[in-house]
């Protein structure tokens, strides 16, 4: 009996190495948030030497059993904020963006696995989409995260619950960017972008920010349906203004990036 | 399969249909008693609060200055004037301001906070940080959004800063526990910055961010 029960548990022990060692050799590469000092070749500009931004990742919110705002006609925030990202994904790629997203259909990912899709990749930012339940309908506010203090230095490396502090200048630019174009189309929508609290955001060590249409309490989901086309070439028109601005942050305790 | 292994299986079978029976009852009590001691300890709180209001409607009416939305659509949020009689301790200052603001605005369609959500508890530590408890219903019934959900934390926040100077950073609970989001969006993990002059980083256990 003892024999059997420590065969057992060397096959299982062996088991839990193995699983680890596979992990080990899955996991990508470490981005901004685990802090190399050097920016990999891949995701530079040959010509500046500048880190490029190639990559974007789009963060439908909530899904899964999470609908996220509803409203009285039936509109769910899960649903349109997809609907949504494929939109902005096809203008994207039509301007030479890679395009990824935290889901593609109706699950609902930790606000941690959604930040660490970004802070896996080099030479990304991190675009978050929502709608709203109040505020007046058919306008559109671009969102940073709210003043955070700069991370300790710990030899480069960024504590992950404050991820945010360093790019939060770019991603102000970056929201000011799409902000301008959102407000263009959008009568009544905000001149600059707003800063809220907003937790995806946070754990992201990117420019990030999010976006959040007005409102699911719409009497006809055909009119926030009217609305998705514009507020997609906004978001694209606006990252492509903000790609030459885009640089590597200096890092608290690390060697700095490229800089502007 | 052998007609032993099928008998053990069948017994087996009959064993956990028996302690489920047996089991499911007691479970269900559990569950009513303790859905029973939650209510208590919310109406707990809201009597509590009521004693302290009441304790303090001696004291000399003040001008208070109360944060509710300015217009339907949420464009902003604007002070409002209201005359009430404020203790001058600021644990007890702080729930007479907070509870008027849960009350809410004559007009509902300006309140920023759920109607039927309650404060449940209230402290300041000595660095000022404030610990603000509220009830479920504060996460349930709050329209979820970014902007609803930090217009709700702002309101809070304002009207804490403009009554209660001691009070320099926020931290919310809901129904006493640590929570990540208030309604899915808003990040409820750090502290909330309270006072506009300039304020020391709070201690924040390991982990656990300190949002300026």
């Amino acid at each position: 009996m003892n024999r059997s029960i420590r065969r057992i548990a060397a096959v299982s022990f062996a088991g839990v190495l193995l699983g680890a060692l596979a992990v080990h050799s899955q996991t990508p590469p470490p981005g901004p948030a685990s802090a190399s000092t050097t920016t990999p070749p891949n995701g530079q500009n040959p010509a500046t030497g500048r880190a490029a931004l190639n990559i974007v990742v789009l963060d439908p919110a909530h899904g899964g059993t999470d609908p996220g705002a509803r409203g009285s006609a039936g509109i769910r925030e899960a649903d349109i904020v997809l609907e949504l990202t494929a939109q902005v994904r096809h203008g994207l790629e039509n301007q030479g963006f890679q395009v990824l997203q935290t889901r593609n259909g109706n699950e609902n990912p930790s606000f941690d696995d959604r930040s660490a899709l970004a802070n896996a990749q080099t030479g990304a930012i991190f675009v978050s989409l929502h709608v709203s339940s109040t505020g007046l309908s058919g306008t559109v506010r671009a969102y940073t995260m709210a003043d955070m203090p700069l991370p300790p230095t710990t030899g480069g490396l960024i504590p992950w619950d404050q991820a945010q502090a360093s790019y939060l200048p770019l991603s102000r630019k970056l929201g000011d960017a799409v902000q301008g174009e959102l407000t263009q189309r959008f009568k009544g929508s905000p001149m600059n972008v707003q800063s809220a609290y907003v937790r995806q955001l946070r754990t992201t060590a990117a420019p990030a920010i999010a976006v959040e249409l007005s409102s699911v309490a719409m009497e006809d989901k055909a009119d926030l349906d009217r609305m998705l086309p514009g507020v997609a070439d906004a978001i694209v028109r606006g990252i492509v203004t903000f790609r030459p601005s885009y640089v590597t942050p200096a890092v608290p305790g690390n060697a700095p990036g490229a800089k502007p | 399969m052998s007609p032993k292994l099928r008998l053990g299986i069948a017994i087996g079978f009959v064993f956990a249909v028996l302690a489920a029976a047996i089991y499911f009852p007691i479970l269900k009590r559990r569950v009513k008693k303790q859905a029973q001691v939650q209510q208590k300890s919310e109406e707990q709180a809201r009597l509590e609060l009521v004693q302290s209001l009441n304790a303090a409607s001696n004291e000399p009416k003040v001008k208070a200055k109360l944060f509710w939305a300015a217009d339907a659509e949420y464009s902003e949020l604007v002070a409002n004037t209201v005359e009430l009689p404020l203790s001058n301790d600021p644990v007890l200052r702080s729930k007479q301001v907070l509870s008027t603001l849960l009350a809410g605005p004559v007009d509902s369609e300006l309140r920023t906070l759920p109607p039927d959500a309650a404060l449940l508890a209230f402290y300041i530590l000595p660095d000022g940080t404030a610990v603000a408890d509220f009830s479920d219903a504060m996460a349930n019934s709050i329209p979820s959004g970014v902007q609803s959900e930090q217009f709700a934390v702002d309101s809070i926040a304002r009207t804490l800063e403009a009554n209660v100077p001691q009070v320099l950073r926020l931290r919310i609970l809901i129904h006493g526990q640590a929570v990540e989001t208030l309604a899915g969006h808003l990040d409820l993990s750090g502290t909330f910055p309270v006072s506009t002059k300039p304020v020391p980083p709070a201690p924040a256990p390991a982990g656990v961010p300190t949002t300026k």
